[in-house]
């Protein structure tokens, strides 16, 4: 079943101005996406790039500016409650009310979606049970730590069976341990067949979870497409990385860029990256120089280098 | 800018809600909203009352506990009204909290509004209606007209509620509501006809006084209990408390579209 639950063209989001001083924000500055039923789809970029405001216009909780956007077939300017009964919504910032339990929780949110109580109290036991929240149902919200917090409101997004689930950085704040948790939980979500959109400002995510990406900057889409084809296009197979030692990094790119490999090479604050097919045959061509790095690391290229590639510049700052 | 048509049976998801969150949260608000006016009414009216003596021809002729209770009523209610609205709005609009939860959901921003509107209503009844139990059992009704002084306290807190609520769904955090209570609602609780007749100030204060809200909401409660009403001022203050609350409302309804749904 490949349709399309999701589409967007020219869309373009433009928030007032603050106060009188300040000028127009345009935060998403037209960009077109199609998103197919049964995938997981990602927007990508660092901060500010737009990929909330998108999400928010997706979510019909955010008017656009200009531009076609249709989510599930209908038009969010005229259909948004509509729109709105089928999705599940996944914030950053959790939107639990802490003063409840994790039930009243669940049930509150079933309540807006005019589910029966009985109804809610079913769906409830199991989403708790896949929350792996099933002990904690009676304690208050405040009482969970944030990977708990955050496999509740993904609970809590499910409680109307939603064909679309958008996920707003599902993973920021949280341990590891507590991020591959969740990576999990949503891994199965996806098995299950439930298309998933979400935005992260990590790769790690982006590749673990993602079937197709585009990636954003500057409220435009800069590349799309599957994580393998973007990292095949944007990036070399390997990726050198050499720290040096304090004050020594400029003279080294100096030598290797007087060398000619032809290959690209990256300067970072704190290390070099060189972008080349054969991470060790690099080194031994570093060596050869006569450069003596600190440390020296091949690895695979990833996501990350796609967007420096890209961009000019770190995801993370 | 499209807004969604209003559904009641939305509107009482939100309603409901209120109701749920209220459980865990009334024991923070049922002293400053019922206690503490029926202490005023106790402390002030039969206390001070005594000293006060009956029968000062500035009361109208009145004890000064029959002339202060009702507009206590008044006052009561308008805090009330901008205790139910003032916080709680700008709180629950914040990121995160009960407001864009709701909008997210089939909820429209104006159901939201109109859950919330029939919520702080109903706890502006609660409190007027506790209030006028006790006014009455201190005998100070004069007529049966009495019992219409719990609709106009709640008209006259609703119409603070209302364009309160629409103020505070455009704050960006809950700083400002603390400057509301210092600079309006004191001034206004103390210089409205609460606790003297507003005869006893120069006569340019007077009219100044008659401008605001609380003036007409403390004359209607007080003339329908004491059984001085008139046709004439009793639907000049109402008709001026249902503009107030109406504008408010239109205020509002505009301002939670903007802000929920930006």
């Amino acid at each position: 079943m490949s349709d399309v639950i999701a589409q967007a063209t020219g869309l373009v989001k433009t928030y007032p101005p603050r106060d009188k001083r300040s000028a127009p924000f345009t935060a998403v500055d037209g960009i077109d996406f199609t998103l197919q039923r049964g995938e997981a789809f990602g927007f990508l970029g660092p901060n500010g790039a737009g990929k909330s405001s998108t999400m928010r216009m997706i979510a019909c909780v955010s008017p656009p500016t200009a531009g076609t956007l249709r989510v599930l077939g209908l038009d969010p300017a005229t259909d948004g409650r509509r729109i709105r009964a089928r999705l599940g919504v996944v914030p950053q910032d959790d939107a639990l009310d802490s003063e409840l339990s994790v039930r009243e929780n669940l049930l509150i949110y079933g309540r807006y979606f005019g589910l029966s109580t009985r109804l809610i109290d079913e769906r409830a036991t199991q989403l708790l049970d896949f929350a792996q929240l099933t002990d904690k149902a009676a304690e208050r919200v405040d009482a969970l730590s944030g990977g708990m917090r955050r496999r509740l409101t993904i609970a809590r997004s499910l409680i109307n069976e939603p064909e679309l689930l958008l996920l707003d950085e599902p993973t920021t704040g949280l341990d590891p341990q507590a991020r591959h948790v969740l990576w999990d939980r949503l891994f199965r979500l996806k098995q299950q067949g439930v298309t998933l959109v979400l935005t992260t400002h990590y790769m790690d995510e982006a590749e673990q979870l993602c079937d197709r990406l585009v990636v954003m900057d500057g409220g435009k889409i800069v590349a799309q497409g599957s994580p393998a084809e973007l990292i095949a296009k944007h990036a070399t197979r390997e990726v050198l990385e050499l720290r040096f030692g304090i004050g020594e990094q400029a003279a080294a790119v100096e030598k290797l860029r007087q060398a000619r490999t032809g290959d690209r090479i990256e300067e970072l604050p704190d290390r070099l990256l060189w972008y080349t097919a054969e991470g060790d045959a690099a080194l031994a061509a570093a060596h050869a120089l006569g450069l003596t790095p600190v440390t020296a690391l091949v690895r695979r290229a990833s996501l990350e280098d796609v967007f420096l590639a890209l961009t000019g510049r770190t995801l993370v700052d | 800018m499209t807004t969604a048509t209003a559904s009641p049976g939305m509107a009482l998801r939100f309603y409901r809600y209120c109701w749920l969150h209220y459980r865990r949260n009334w024991k923070g608000t049922i002293v400053i909203s019922v206690a503490n006016p029926l202490l005023f009414l106790v402390a002030i009216g039969a206390g001070l009352g005594a000293v006060v003596g009956s029968h000062v021809e500035a009361l109208g002729g009145v004890s000064y506990l029959a002339f202060f209770a009702p507009g206590m009523l008044a006052a009561a209610s308008m805090q009330n009204g901008m205790i139910e609205s003032a916080f709680p709005v700008s709180y629950q609009r914040m990121p995160g909290r009960a407001y864009p939860v709701a909008v997210s959901t089939p909820l429209e921003p104006v159901d939201v509004l109109h859950g919330h509107a029939l919520f702080m209503a109903v706890k502006i009844a609660i409190g007027a209606a506790a209030f006028c139990a006790v006014m009455f059992a201190f005998g100070v009704a004069a007529s049966p007209l009495a019992v219409l002084a719990l609709p106009a306290a709640v008209l006259t807190g609703f119409a603070f509620a209302m364009p309160v609520a629409a103020w505070a769904v455009t704050l960006p955090d809950v700083r400002p509501v603390q400057t509301l209570f210092k600079w309006v609602v004191m001034p206004l609780y103390l210089f409205s006809g609460t606790f003297f007749a507003t005869t006893q100030l120069p006569e340019a204060v007077q009219h100044l006084v008659a401008l605001t809200p609380l003036w007409h909401g403390v004359e209607l409660c007080r003339t329908l209990t004491l059984g001085t009403a008139t046709w004439a001022g009793s639907l000049t203050h109402t008709a001026y408390l249902t503009a107030l609350a109406l504008v408010g409302y239109v205020v509002a309804r505009r301002n939670y579209h903007r802000h929920l749904h930006p």
